[in-house]
């Protein structure tokens, strides 16, 4: 089946987008996102530790030849953090793929909107390809789109809550307004949540924690491999209407009197 | 002479380039993007980049993150 995500012109066959974060060691991440079957990663950019002996590095176990690195912002609070570590992360020749986050608060961990609209313009002058972390907001997501992002990624949830889509209404209109990918961002918790996401339409989801701290993060990894798969197929099948009544399976006529 | 790295005081020999600090300190080149008074130093610049006393650097590599 020729069913590709396409981002900034590239295709993906993988619609999961997974995070590096939390695994116990590199080779626990390489071997949960080898079996996620994801062709884009997320890392953060951070100062090396130069008193560290060990310079293991996580492109080590994750060759950029092989996988799309998408650098985030996360940590940053401000449009000039985010724009100044997207410029850093460009530098170490990974490509010109960034997810913009810019946080607004550290309990909720939403995104501070005004700021992440200035950072996107910025960037997407600069020739950045912007995949934008957003509340679940169609008005923002649209504003982002005409500034010339690349995608668009609402949340779900909160980032690490593991609540699954609590508005999929919201992405339903997002995803009804948006000519770029819309792709679910934070908050899944489990296969089926990817699922939803992948069923009402959405083009992709990107997770991190619910790998990650899965108890075993391996065969979680491979779950969410299978639901976003079994969600997109089902998408692409389309669905039944959800109906109040009964209609019988089995055929009425034939029946013995 | 001092300069400052990533965040943190440190003293270095006069007529250091950026290359031979990397190497100083076991640090692969091409693993990381290096900062220098708020301006990025491209890799193939490294050999020539001649640090000054007061010279802030910020050193970044890419970490797990989602």
């Amino acid at each position: 089946m020729d069913d590709f995500l396409l981002i900034a012109g590239n295709k993906y066959r993988s619609r999961l987008i997974v995070g590096t974060g939390k695994y116990k060691d590199f080779s626990e991440t390489k071997r949960a996102i080898e079996v996620s079957g994801a062709e884009i990663v997320t890392v953060a950019v951070r100062r090396v530790n130069i008193t560290d002996p060990n310079k293991e590095n996580l492109l080590d176990y994750l060759d950029p030849k092989k996988f799309t690195i998408l650098p985030n912002t996360a940590g940053c609070y401000n449009a000039d953090d985010a724009v100044r570590t997207c410029r850093l992360a460009r530098e170490a020749g990974v490509g010109k793929l960034v997810k913009l986050e810019v946080i607004g608060d550290d309990k909720t961990l939403f995104p501070d909107i005004p700021a992440t609209l200035e950072a996107a313009k910025i960037l997407v002058k600069e020739g950045f390809d912007v995949l934008p972390y957003i509340t679940d907001d169609p008005i923002t997501a649209k504003k982002l789109e005409d500034i010339g992002c690349a995608a668009v990624m609402p949340l779900a949830a909160p980032i690490g809550s593991g609540l699954g889509i609590r508005n999929p209404y919201n992405i339903r209109i997002i995803l009804e307004h948006s000519t770029v990918p819309v792709i679910v961002d934070a908050g899944v918790g489990t296969a089926s949540d990817a699922a939803i996401a992948m069923e009402i339409g959405c083009h992709g989801v990107l997770m991190n924690t619910a790998i990650a701290s899965a108890k075993d993060p391996i065969l979680m990894a491979e779950a969410m491999r299978q639901g976003v798969e079994a969600g997109r197929k089902a998408f692409l099948a389309g669905r039944i209407p959800k109906k109040l009544y009964a209609t019988a399976s089995s055929p009425l006529d034939g029946m013995l009197n | 002479m001092k300069i400052k790295l990533n965040g943190e005081e440190k003293e270095i020999a006069d007529g250091v380039t950026l290359i031979m600090l990397l190497e100083q300190l076991k640090i692969r080149p091409a693993r990381v993007v290096v900062e220098r008074n708020r301006d990025i130093v491209s890799r193939d610049a490294y050999g020539a980049t001649l640090l000054r006393e007061g010279d802030s650097l910020e050193i970044v590599h890419f970490v797990g993150g989602g």
